[in-house]
């Protein structure tokens, strides 16, 4: 088996990896401290990129400059989906808060169709561009590398925030006991709304990212989506550090998969692993 | 007879032994009652026995097999059934509903398993309110819903999880009345109370914990100037 | 406690209704108003189907499409290449379905709920992705329907729908009166009492692991006999027209607009969402497809937050009680 091919496919396999990691961490923040899996997670994603490209077309503000706008508007979006929806699906009974996320993703996804049609787009001429780095024999996409430190770099600050603040603090306590967490002065609602902004931002961030060098178009939330879920599901529910484990390692399979097995296959193949891990480790490879 | 052979039961959390190698036997028709400060590990026993939780050591005999590793389905099959602390019932569901889930444990018919279900309900007073939703009904009514639930999958062995908590005077009087019409019917019964006067009245033995481990197990008269449950109760200083 | 299934058509209403249907499709000799009732009839089958392990046993499942294109694929493939009745073929699909329910059911049924959904996305995207690169079942080309003669043993008709609509009636009504038993008998009470609470259901001596599989497997081939017709309807079958996840969507949908858990929910729910997409698929051509969705959306959206019992739920407040 040939070194560099290994490598290479290591390689991108991380980069994507840390892509998927850093949507799953939103994804998992949510989760942990709410219980409600955030259906809509993926067309967030697509706004995102949406967002990330119309500034592009029709303002020509690069993607990179234009990063910290989508990041507050999908700041803002996840507020206002907490304020407007969640909030009133928090006590229902399971299958409600699910479904009203399911219907809230659904209706997302049609309206982009409708008005931005289904077609494909892409940003030609950023600062990226599709620019390689090449070095001994392996070569890199620069949009991708930069997404991937980037979506590393905004997973640690995510961590650093939930475990080294005071508002991290607060957090973590809301999703242990929500109770006790109110009864301590803590303000849940702000809590609340704070985490789906930040799993929005989290979402923001990959988005205005990945516009670097990925295309968009309505339903790319869709398998994003799926597979934000199967990472999660993955680390274990509400896991961050396990979240982005598990991220990478979609990332490395789906990427060997594609070269060993059929590009054809291989998110299936991911799809796959994920039944089989959960079959033996029910909580997911961390989960508790 | 002995109907339940606890030996050497330990669940540990971690570090934290929260049933700390406690034995205990039971004799068919006996009333236990069984007491100890809140976290004394009372709950944790019952979710050992009855399949919820997996201890770390230990044996369970029960009717003469072991309960080790067994699920709670199959452990309620065998003639062990517990009420809840905190009560489950199944909310969407109408009182009789409720009952009628228990009752199909010991038959697939539904004209029988409703016919035992009336029966269950006029024994421990709920018929009247057979049709309501159980949102509407009130705390004493959960508590014995809890007990009917469990009464109908025809149980040897019942456990209740502080079936009183939350009881007025008249309504402890006639819940006491209740178990005793339980026990009269064949069936053994432990008993977690937090009320002293029924622990007293009820049991022919009582079993206390403390911090995971049995600290006496005497009559009801004796456990009361037994020092060491004083102790638990209300600390060294107070050792009367 | 009225145990006898039949007892349904002792009901005034049921039983209007019931006529009533069975007459529409005479007032109307359209054949566009022919196919929106056969389907409706078919979405209401396939969403009373989906009620048994989502709406009574709780557990959301988003990958029906699986099954309903395993019966589908089933009754066109042994038909085309081993020239075997569709009405065997059915059979077996839906034997088929069972297999896989219980195979993906054992392992994945121990997982709690949100897991069980995710494994559920993932089960349907691989069956769709295996399908569609499958020579066996002509892969993503497409498998139509071998031209044979009309008539019941073919199981296909050209020049009318109406034996179609008579099928599909009577898989309403069947599937109706199962679902009717069901829900008065110790299947449906366990069911019920696992979904609201787990652990009280394990207490009572309910094995919920066994359970959950029989419900999956109920589920599974009833789907399965849809998808079966479904072939025989359209006669032109390809993953994405049965294996894709809108079906599976539609399907919950449906059943959750019209409120999970109860026997007329699907009923309901069908009978609303079915005609708007049909007819907004017929009138608006191409984009009508997000149209449609576009409502669903919302519709599902308002329903979770404000009415969680669904039309079931409205009904109940302004009507009856």
């Amino acid at each position: 088996m040939d070194m560099e091919i290994l490598l290479q496919i290591l390689i991108s396999g991380l980069l994507m990896g840390l892509i998927f990691a850093l949507i799953a961490v939103g994804l998992t923040l949510i989760w942990g401290v709410m219980d409600i899996l955030n259906f809509a997670h993926g067309e967030f994603l697509m706004l995102a990129m949406f967002f990330s490209f119309w500034m592009f077309s029709l303002w020509a503000i690069d993607p990179l400059w234009s990063l910290p706008i989508t990041v507050a508007l999908l700041f803002a979006i996840g507020v206002g989906t907490y304020y407007l929806v969640i909030k009133k699906v928090l006590n229902a009974p399971g299958l409600t808060a699910l479904l009203a996320t399911f219907g809230l993703s659904i209706l997302i996804k049609n309206l982009a169709q409708f008005f931005w049609t289904p077609d494909f787009r892409q940003v030609q001429g950023a600062i990226l561009g599709e620019k390689t780095l090449s070095f001994f024999n392996l070569n890199v996409s620069l949009p991708e590398l930069v997404a991937a430190c980037g979506s590393a770099l905004i997973t640690y600050l995510v961590y650093y925030l939930i475990f080294r603040t005071k508002t991290g603090r607060a957090i973590r306590a809301a999703a242990l006991d929500r109770d006790t967490a109110l009864l301590m002065g803590i303000n849940i609602d702000r809590v609340y709304a704070l985490t789906f902004g930040l799993g929005g931002a989290c979402v923001g961030v990959a988005g205005a990212l990945l516009m670097n060098f990925y295309y968009v178009f309505p339903s790319v939330g869709g398998l994003f989506g799926i597979l934000a879920f199967v990472t999660v599901a993955l680390g274990g529910f509400g896991n961050i550090t396990g979240a982005f484990y598990a991220g990478i390692l979609i990332g490395i399979v789906e990427t060997a998969g594609g070269v060993f097995i059929s590009p054809v296959f291989k998110y299936t193949i991911v799809f796959v692993m994920y039944l089989v891990i959960i079959s033996i480790r029910p909580k997911g490879l961390f989960g508790w | 007879m002995e109907i339940l052979k606890v030996k050497n039961l330990t669940m540990k959390f971690g570090s934290l032994a929260a049933v700390d190698e406690v034995s205990l036997a039971v004799k068919k028709g006996e009333i236990i009652g069984l007491i100890g400060p809140n976290g004394a590990g009372k709950t944790t026993f019952f979710n050992c026995l009855t399949g919820y939780l997996t201890p770390q050591n230990g044996t369970v005999q029960f009717d003469g097999h072991s309960l080790n590793g067994m699920r709670p389905n199959r452990i309620c099959r065998l003639g062990l059934a517990r009420t809840f602390q905190i009560v489950q019932v199944f909310r969407e569901m109408t009182t009789w509903e409720n009952v009628i889930v228990g009752a199909f444990c010991r038959t697939a018919n539904s004209a029988d398993a409703y016919q035992e279900t009336m029966e269950i309900l006029k024994f421990t007073g709920l018929y009247e309110k057979k049709d309501s939703l159980v949102g509407n009904l009130t705390i004493a009514d959960h508590k014995r819903l809890e007990i009917s639930k469990a009464l109908a999958t025809r149980p040897h062995l019942l456990m209740l999880d502080e079936a009183m908590a939350g009881l007025n005077a008249t309504e402890t009087i006639a819940a006491i009345d209740l178990i005793r019409k339980i026990r009269d019917r064949g069936i053994t019964l432990i008993v977690v109370e937090h009320v002293m006067e029924v622990i007293m009245s009820l049991s022919e033995r009582v079993v206390v914990f403390d911090s995971g481990k049995k600290i006496a197990e005497d009559v009801p008269e004796k456990i009361v100037k037994n020092p060491r449950v004083i102790e638990a109760y209300l600390g060294e200083r107070y050792h009367a | 406690m009225e145990t006898s299934a039949l007892a349904l058509f002792k009901k005034p209403w049921v039983l209007i209704t019931l006529l009533v249907l069975l007459f529409l499709p005479f007032t109307m000799n359209n054949i566009h108003f022919h196919h929106v009732l056969i389907m409706f009839m078919l979405f209401a089958t396939l969403s009373q189907a989906w009620n048994v392990i989502g709406g009574f046993a709780g557990q959301v499942s988003f990958g029906h499409a699986t099954f309903f294109g395993i019966g589908a694929y089933a009754a066109l493939v042994l038909l085309k290449r081993y020239d075997l009745s569709p009405w065997v073929g059915m059979l077996i699909g839906g034997g088929c379905a069972v297999i896989v329910a219980v195979l993906i059911g054992y392992p994945v049924f121990r997982l709690k709920g949100h897991y069980f959904a995710i494994s559920t996305f993932a089960v349907a995207e691989i069956a769709e992705r295996l399908f569609a690169n499958w020579d066996f079942v002509e892969g993503a080309i497409g498998l139509p329907a071998p031209v044979l003669p009309e008539g019941w043993i073919n199981f296909m008709w050209y020049k009318t729908k109406m034996p179609y609509f008579y099928i599909a009636f009577a898989l309403f009504v069947v599937v109706l009166l199962i679902a009717y038993k069901m829900n008065r008998s110790r299947l449906g009470f366990y069911f019920r009492a696992i979904k609201q609470s787990h652990e009280a259901a394990e207490g009572l001596g309910i094995d919920t692991t066994k359970y959950k599989m029989v419900a999956m497997a109920i589920s599974a081939f009833l789907t399965a006999i849809c998808g079966s017709f479904y072939a025989q309807y359209i006669l032109f079958i390809d993953p994405p027209s049965v294996l894709s996840l809108d079906i599976s969507i539609k399907i919950v949908l449906i059943t959750v607009l019209g409120g999970a858990g109860t026997v007329i929910g699907p009923i309901l729910g069908a009978a609303i969402l079915i005609p708007l997409s049909e007819y907004s698929r017929i009138l608006l051509g191409g984009t009508g497809k997000g149209l449609d969705l576009i409502v669903f959306g919302a519709l599902i959206l308002f329903i979770s937050v404000y009415q969680p019992q669904g039309l079931v739920g409205f009904l109940r407040k302004t009507g009856k009680s």
